[in-house]
């Protein structure tokens, strides 16, 4: 084959190929979105992050209003330090809340804002101070278990003193009873 | 009896090992070779262009095709299990994903080695049987630097061009699919994939797989013609071997490098 056909091909190609990274990058991928024009910093101190993680949404009534830069450990507190970058264009009073939320039921954690009623805006490098944890699962559960374990001891307590005279009876039912309901046997 | 047979076993190990092994070092010294003498396949780059229209080129309809097929059958089975769960909006994000990080750079490898590679391997095999290879070197033209390299080169470029258009068409095909066809709606298509995929951490992270799947698929492909009995039977074991080395190689390659890209 000629040899100009052949680089008329392989020119072809190459601005396909060139065409079809640009596309990955614009198209499919966040090269465009991820851009949120100048930004200012502030930090936040949460006691437990749960699974945050760097560059999560930042969101203010649902819009993402910026990201989250950097995640670090303060050993003299023992808390978690978050860096927030957040868009220029937003301005924050600087009694904003900020918690840590999930988004559906076990998708990704982001950081909601919640704008306070002061006069005065958050600046480059200021700190948030009132913040709400993540909600961890296990701590939940954990709680919720033994809220249940301490109802059912102050019942048991309660039928005891009440029922003293049939005594055998009610202590072979009790003892098979849990809070999921009574045994099948 | 036993004994000798026993015997005969463990011979035939290390006898196979220690071909494997040899062959190992002779390809990667084939390998540092080409990288020296590629100094004449820059300088007469018209070499180089003409296997990037023979390797890449020539390959461009099945990777298309095959690309719009995975892409479409990716988006029927995703939306299949999705929609159990309420979330078939996550339709672009699975499809993309495992595209870009995945599908792109393995399977273009695979089609790779099995449309350009055996072509190599046979070229350069054939090369060997019928003497030319000899004839060159008789003419003080070095074959590594007039035949392997600029096909080495060639193979490095065009592999990552490739893989991003496999993405690209594949995530059309997709698209094709989910859209049109099942009816997902089209913006939380486009924008939840635009949210989860990020350009450095997934697209650019499967252009270098692509890069290293191009140099490994390119130089077995070079190794094993350039290797290969002069015989026909020999080119012919030699193209098998190409095919079958490459696609392991891949794979393994892609878990090494997998697991180097991915932050556990």
């Amino acid at each position: 084959m000629d040899r100009t056909t052949i680089d008329l091909w392989v020119g072809m190609f190459v601005a396909l190929g060139v065409a079809a990274l640009l596309g990955l990058a614009m198209k499919v991928g966040n090269l465009t979105s991820s851009k949120i024009g100048d930004t200012y910093t502030v930090s936040a101190a949460f006691e437990n992050i749960g699974g945050l993680k760097p560059n999560a949404p930042v969101k203010s009534a649902g819009v993402v209003v910026g990201r989250v830069a950097d995640i670090s450990f303060d050993t003299k507190k023992y808390e978690a330090i978050v860096k927030i970058n957040i868009d220029e264009r937003y301005a924050f009073p600087t009694d904003t809340f900020a918690n840590i939320y999930t988004a559906g039921l076990l998708g990704e954690q982001y950081i909601g804002l919640e704008a306070g009623g002061e006069e005065d805006i958050l600046k480059n490098g200021d700190k948030i101070t009132q913040t709400q944890d993540a909600v961890v699962l296990e701590k939940m559960i954990s709680q919720f278990l033994y809220n249940k374990a301490s109802e059912t001891n102050t019942d048991k307590k309660a039928s005891d003193t009440k029922a003293d005279a049939s005594a055998a009876d009610t202590k072979s039912t009790d003892s098979k009873s849990t809070e999921l309901g009574d045994a099948p046997f | 009896m036993i004994k000798s047979n026993l015997f005969k076993l463990f011979s035939g190990i290390g006898h196979r090992m220690i071909g494997r092994i040899w062959r190992l070092g002779a390809g990667a010294r084939l390998f540092f070779l080409t990288i020296i003498y590629s100094g004449e396949s820059f300088r007469r780059f018209h070499l180089t262009l003409r296997e990037v229209y023979f390797t890449g080129v020539m390959s461009l309809l099945i990777i298309i095709v095959s690309a719009f097929f995975v892409g479409m059958v990716l988006a029927l089975q995703g939306y299949n299990t999705l929609q159990k769960y309420g979330s078939s909006e996550a339709i672009g994000v699975l499809v993309a994903l495992s595209l870009v990080r995945e599908l792109g750079p393995v399977v273009t490898a695979l089609l790779f080695a099995g449309r350009a590679g055996t072509a190599i391997t046979a070229e350069i095999g054939l090369m060997k049987t019928t003497e030319q290879l000899s004839a060159m070197e008789m003419m003080a033209v070095n074959p590594i630097a007039r035949v392997v390299a600029p096909r080495f080169w060639a193979g490095v470029i065009a592999m990552p061009i490739l893989a991003a258009l496999f993405s690209m068409v594949g995530v059309l095909g997709g698209y094709l699919v989910a859209v049109p066809l099942i009816g997902v709606d089209d913006g939380a298509f486009w924008s939840q994939m635009q949210a989860n995929v990020d350009f450095r951490e997934d697209v650019v992270n499967g252009v270098i797989k692509s890069l290293v799947f191009g140099v490994a698929c390119t130089m077995i492909a070079l190794f094993e013609g350039f290797d290969a009995p002069p015989t026909a039977e020999g080119v012919s074991h030699a193209t098998t071997r190409t095919v079958v080395i490459s696609s392991l190689t891949v794979l393994a390659l892609d878990f090494v490098l997998t697991s180097f890209m991915l932050d556990v």
